[in-house]
């Protein structure tokens, strides 16, 4: 698309030309009416021409659970995002694979992210927030992403990979070109530079891997994958290794870094929660959940149809893309009151959409949780507020919805 | 009304008067009953309503289907008692049905 064009006026376009699948609608953050038009006139669209060739888009919160439940009709593979993945590489990740393959694996590694293990790491998770929240200076402006919320997330992922600590940024490196390319989201990294870096990647971790081999008392990933049978081999599949790395790096990275910043504007959008959260930190755990709805820092999942189905009146044929807009189904005013709205105190929080529902929600959406919960309770503990002093830049994707920087000054109790 | 007992993961017990054509997950919730967190709020979807059926209930109550059985096996804590609340329909057959709650959903 040319980006030198303006963006067409949601409201007056014919609806068959709406392509909510370009990247700009997130960048500028200017995808609400595009949204609120499908969902009010056309919930199930057929987008014939975007980029990322023909594409059905889901976009009311019901309609997202039926199709996310049915992994029969709408399958996972061959990938999750809207475009395809490069030739060259041809990354295989449980997330994009139907049952039984995808159970096997995913049963592997989902034990690290259980709530009896994340209870053990509460400690070490908290004292890496005092640390980080410690060191900020007060009364002067800084980038909020990368001073917390990417320092938090990706001390997380070395943590869980159990990744030499002083290498941790290559983590994010890793994750930010993995999730940032154009053919598969609409993102803007080089592909030399995606290339080399998920090479480094693959060496890096089959350094690691065979280093690890042999331990038995280690509980992080890497340890976790050897020690399963249906992964135990993982190593001898370079596409299926790197591949479920890189989900593991992008689903414990992108989601949780970008709801640690989206928290933050959130309250500075509705100063009226921010007094609510002053008056009673006790609602920090149902705020958690509200940030993550409204953040929704995965905007998409797609599905590819296994058979020829009519879903809604309308006929999907066998091999058609099927996007589950995430972040349209939290908006749905059906389903969830003034969606707009942040609302620290909502009386359901979790229901929400941003995990997914099915056999591929999100596995660590317990471990997302706890980080946000621990980094809220010790920022309550020390600013009287966070304050957003001018205009985030956001990410250039259509999957990830995110933020470059997030300029802050912190105020002292 | 079927009387039903619901026993936390730390051994607290809750015995409700449940309504008969609600799910299991609905009456928990209905009651404030800690520990049933129904995401998706009763669409099999999401497995946060995981409960261990008591073996001497385990055949009124039913057994889980193909989506159930897809859920459930994301559990890591998952035993041949498991069912999701929301896929149990309270009839009157289940009255003095016991029901644990696990240590944790996810």
């Amino acid at each position: 698309m040319n980006q030198a064009v303006a963006l067409p006026d949601a409201l007056t376009m014919p609806l068959a030309d709406i392509d909510v699948s370009d990247p700009r609608l997130l960048e500028q953050d200017a995808w609400r009416p595009y949204f609120a038009r499908l969902r009010a006139e056309d919930p199930v669209h057929y987008q014939a021409n975007s980029i990322f060739g023909p594409f059905w888009s889901i976009t009311r919160f019901e309609d997202i659970v039926a199709v996310d439940s049915d992994f029969k009709a709408f399958s996972s593979e061959p990938i999750i995002v809207i475009g395809d993945a490069p030739g060259d590489l041809p990354l295989e990740m449980f997330i994009a694979m139907d049952p039984p393959k995808h159970d096997l694996q995913r049963r592997a590694v989902q034990g690290v992210v259980a709530p009896r293990n994340l209870a053990e790491m509460e400690g070490l998770i908290r004292s890496r927030v005092r640390d980080i929240l410690d060191g900020l200076p007060v009364g002067e402006t800084f980038n909020w992403v990368d001073r917390v919320s990417i320092n938090l997330t990706t001390q997380m992922l070395a943590t869980l990979f159990d990744f030499p600590f002083e290498q941790r940024a290559k983590l994010t490196y890793w994750s930010d070109l993995a999730a940032g390319t154009p053919e598969m989201a609409g993102g803007d990294v080089s592909h030399e530079e995606l290339m080399t870096g998920m090479m480094d990647c693959l060496q890096t971790f089959t350094h690691l891997w065979h280093e690890r081999k042999g331990r038995d008392n280690g509980f992080d990933l890497i340890t976790l994958l050897q020690r399963d049978p249906s992964t135990a081999d993982l190593v001898d599949r370079p596409m299926e290794f790197l591949g479920n790395l890189v989900l593991l790096i992008v689903g414990g990275n992108d989601t949780t870094r970008n709801s640690a910043s989206g928290g933050v504007l959130a309250l500075n959008q509705f100063p009226g929660e921010y007094d609510k959260l002053r008056a009673n930190h006790g609602l920090i755990p149902g705020m958690v959940s509200e940030i993550i709805r409204w953040q929704t820092p995965l905007a998409h999942m797609r599905r590819t149809a296994a058979h020829d189905i009519e879903f809604r009146g309308k006929q999907i044929r066998k091999g058609d893309k099927v996007v589950m807009w995430y972040l349209s189904g939290n908006r749905d005013e059906t389903a969830i009151e003034r969606p707009d709205d942040f609302i620290i105190d909502r009386s359901n929080p979790r229901h929400h959409i941003s995990f997914g529902f099915g056999i591929h929600r999100c596995m660590g959406n317990r471990l997302a949780e706890m980080q946000l919960r621990i980094l809220w309770e010790e920022i309550m503990q020390r600013f009287s507020r966070v304050e957003v002093v001018g205009e985030p830049e956001r990410v250039r994707s259509n999957f990830v919805r995110g933020y470059k920087t997030l300029p802050v000054r912190l105020h002292p109790l | 009304m079927p009387s039903i007992t619901l026993i936390e993961y730390n051994g607290a017990s809750h015995t409700i008067d449940a309504d008969p054509g609600k799910s299991l997950m609905q009456n928990a919730v209905d009651n404030g009953i800690p520990g049933i967190d129904a995401d998706c709020g009763g669409a099999c979807a999401c497995g946060t309503c995981h409960c261990f059926v008591e073996p001497a209930w385990r055949q009124a109550s039913g057994e889980p289907d193909a989506m159930e059985e897809a859920m459930l096996g994301m559990r890591p804590d998952r035993t041949e008692l498991s069912r999701l609340s929301c896929q149990i329909q309270v009839t009157e057959d289940l009255d003095g049905m016991v029901v644990r709650l696990p240590e944790f959903q996810m």
